[in-house]
């Protein structure tokens, strides 16, 4: 537990003390800064930062989710990210990392509310149930909405981790049972930084949270509230399977010819051309591979209702409200063919309603030629 | 043999309907349209070309979208030009055509569903210009392109570095953020577009076939044939139409 001494010490000093080199620490500084897109002034600035600011206190939340981001940031390939922030995390209050339990647990998240009130970030992961006044998640007694609206009230900033804080992903599908919803939708006049994915890229999480406590802002956001260092491009602008895309080169089925050559996965339902994430260029553990380098199509799950707009293995989404298989273009066919249809029974009518009309017109240009 | 007479020989009377701006507008609207859903409907669903070129040799997708971009901006800036003409044309041209202001606009939509889509038997319905029910549809055409613009280009503020596409990003947010919905609406009006045609040029071949009044060449040259009667009557519309305008022009 943390109490509030005079002088706490800087991150800086709390690496040295775990046994990093300045050369380890600069590295450090160096990658994270590389991350945000910051140019190498930026480095020093992060530099400086985490020498001069005491650590932040941070309250990571957990309500509907599967813990995917939690995994995914313990993986984000810089030890230091977990020195300087999980090993502390875990010691104010983080339900899957935390040593404490119980009443134990509860008592440090309060400490660290009330000793830090207006000072501490608030991570959360997952999504809230409103349905039923929040009976389907409860922890310690309380609803993730009472447990959520605590921890908001004193936070500086809160972090919308993944697909389920920013958007209510899977457990928000239709017909969405325990009306899963996002953060935003909930929290009022608190900064909220969205960073969608299920899960987020470690590095991108890393990413943010130093920003956070570094320059003690927010990174700068997009108009949907995500960090524009890392959704300002689609998977499809990043993609290195663009340039068959240009061309005209599609896989057709996951099993042929074109998908040996690596071709573009459009036509197999890749969701890349609507997807904002950083994957094309960060990809995933430690920079190995993501989803399309590994041959399948990304499904977007960085996306407003990527669930629902299935299906995944098909470019075009289903339309709403005809059923599963009919997509815009085959309503439209028949329409189009409905529309044929119509117009040759109107032609075939109008011989026999207008035949008078029509004899009149030929008898008047027939009587004209005479005349010439 | 004895010539046949006819009931009542049409005495026809040439009017200039369409003026030059009108028939530009017609034509680079019709290419731009044909354009946009042929490229766009192969952007939804490519063809499957198996070929043993490089994609280094092959720019065909890319060749389908810029040809896409270049129709839209044509498009969008054509449509600008003709809401524009609806207020400084001719009479035939006017806005009041395609919006229902008063009775007689829907007195004369009955009619011309009763007489041309009905087919009320050996009746032909006299208009000059636009009759009223071509106008309504025309409005609800003037809809679907901007629900196309609009999608359209929010879709393609992100491959832009112009800040005219970025006037259309709130669009997204009206589809709460997804592109996915965004792409699936820009993607189902093109239907509207070719259902539309469809009719357009089947009715236009219809008013030939059944009334012989150059309906066909009218977007060519812009000549029209009337009835004297008509004629005559156009001609008092006309005038009434040009002291409305001044009236309101010096309002
Ligand atoms: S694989 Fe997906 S993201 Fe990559 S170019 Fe093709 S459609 Fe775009
Ligand atoms: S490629 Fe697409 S589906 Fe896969 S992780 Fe990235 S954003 Fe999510």
């Amino acid at each position: 537990m943390i109490s509030k001494p005079t002088h706490r010490p800087t991150y800086y000093e709390e690496l040295r003390q775990k046994g990093y080199s300045r050369r380890d620490f600069m590295k450090f500084c160096s990658m994270i800064g590389a991350y945000l897109g910051l140019e190498a002034s930026g480095i020093a600035q992060v530099a400086n930062a985490l020498q001069k600011t005491s650590r932040v206190p941070v309250i990571w939340l957990h309500f509907q989710e599967c813990t995917c981001c939690s995994e995914s940031f313990i993986r984000s390939s810089h030890p230091i990210v977990a020195d300087i922030i999980l090993d502390k995390i875990s010691l104010d209050y983080t339900e899957t990392l935390m040593a404490a339990s119980g009443h134990q647990a509860e008592a440090a998240m309060h400490k660290t509310m009330q000793d830090f009130n207006g000072e501490y970030i608030l991570c959360v992961e997952g999504s809230v149930p409103t349905a039923e006044d929040g009976v389907y998640c409860c922890i310690g007694g309380k609803s993730a909405m009472q447990i959520l609206d605590e921890a908001a009230a004193g936070a500086k900033a809160i972090i919308a981790w993944g697909s389920c804080a920013c958007n209510g992903c899977v457990q928000a599908a239709k017909p969405n049972p325990t009306r899963a919803t996002p953060i935003h939708k909930l929290v009022k006049g608190k900064p909220i930084i969205k960073v969608p994915g299920c899960p987020p890229i470690g590095e991108v999480m890393a990413g943010v949270i130093v920003h956070v406590i570094t320059f003690g802002r927010l990174p700068e956001l997009d108009r949907v509230g995500r960090p524009k260092a890392f959704y300002s491009k689609r998977v499809h602008d990043t993609c290195y399977r663009r340039p068959f895309y240009d061309a005209g080169l599609f896989v057709e089925t996951f099993d042929d010819e074109n998908a040996q050559k690596g071709y573009c996965l459009y036509k197999v339902g890749c969701k890349g051309p609507m997807t904002y994430n950083a994957c094309g260029v960060t990809k995933w553990n430690n920079g190995t591979s993501y989803p399309i380098q590994s041959g399948h199509g990304c499904f977007g799950c960085s996306e407003e209702n990527f669930w629902d707009n299935g299906p995944i293995y098909r470019q075009m989404a289903n339309f709403p409200g005809f059923g599963i298989e009919a997509d815009a273009d085959k309503i439209g066919m028949v329409a189009a063919g409905a529309t044929a249809v119509g117009i040759a029974a109107h032609a075939i009518a109008t011989n026999f309603r207008k035949a008078k009309l029509i004899d009149d017109l030929i008898h008047e240009g027939k009587d004209a030629e005479k005349e010439l | 043999m004895a010539s046949i007479t006819h009931s009542s020989p049409h005495k026809l009377r040439r009017v200039f309907v369409w003026q030059l701006p009108v028939r530009v507008y017609h034509w680079l609207n019709a290419l731009a349209i044909v354009a946009l859903c042929i490229t766009g409907y192969f952007i939804g669903n490519p063809p499957a070309l198996l070929s043993g070129a490089e994609a280094s040799d092959r720019y065909l997708f890319g060749w389908i979208r810029f040809v896409h971009f270049v129709a839209a901006y044509i498009f969008f800036f054509n449509f600008l030009f003709r809401i524009y003409w609806g207020f400084v044309g001719n009479k035939y041209a006017d806005w009041k055509n395609f919006i229902p202001t008063n009775k007689k606009f829907f007195q004369e939509i009955w009619q011309v569903l009763s007489i041309d889509i009905f087919l009320k038997k050996n009746k032909e319905h006299m208009s000059v210009g636009h009759n009223a029910l071509a106008g309504l549809v025309y409005f609800f055409t003037f809809i679907a392109f901007m629900v196309q613009c609009i999608t359209g280009f929010a879709l393609y503020a992100n491959m832009s570095d112009w800040w005219f596409a970025d006037l259309f990003i709130w669009a997204s947010w009206l589809f709460g953020h997804d592109d996915f919905a965004l792409r699936n609406w820009h993607h189902a009006t093109m239907w509207f577009f070719i259902v539309f045609a469809m009719v357009h040029v089947y009715l236009v071949f219809y008013h030939d076939y059944v009334e012989g009044r150059g309906e066909t060449s009218s977007i060519v040259g812009g000549w029209k044939f009337i009835d004297e009667e008509a004629f005559h009557k156009d001609q008092q519309d006309t005038a009434e139409w040009e002291v409305k305008k001044k009236g309101r022009a010096i309002r």
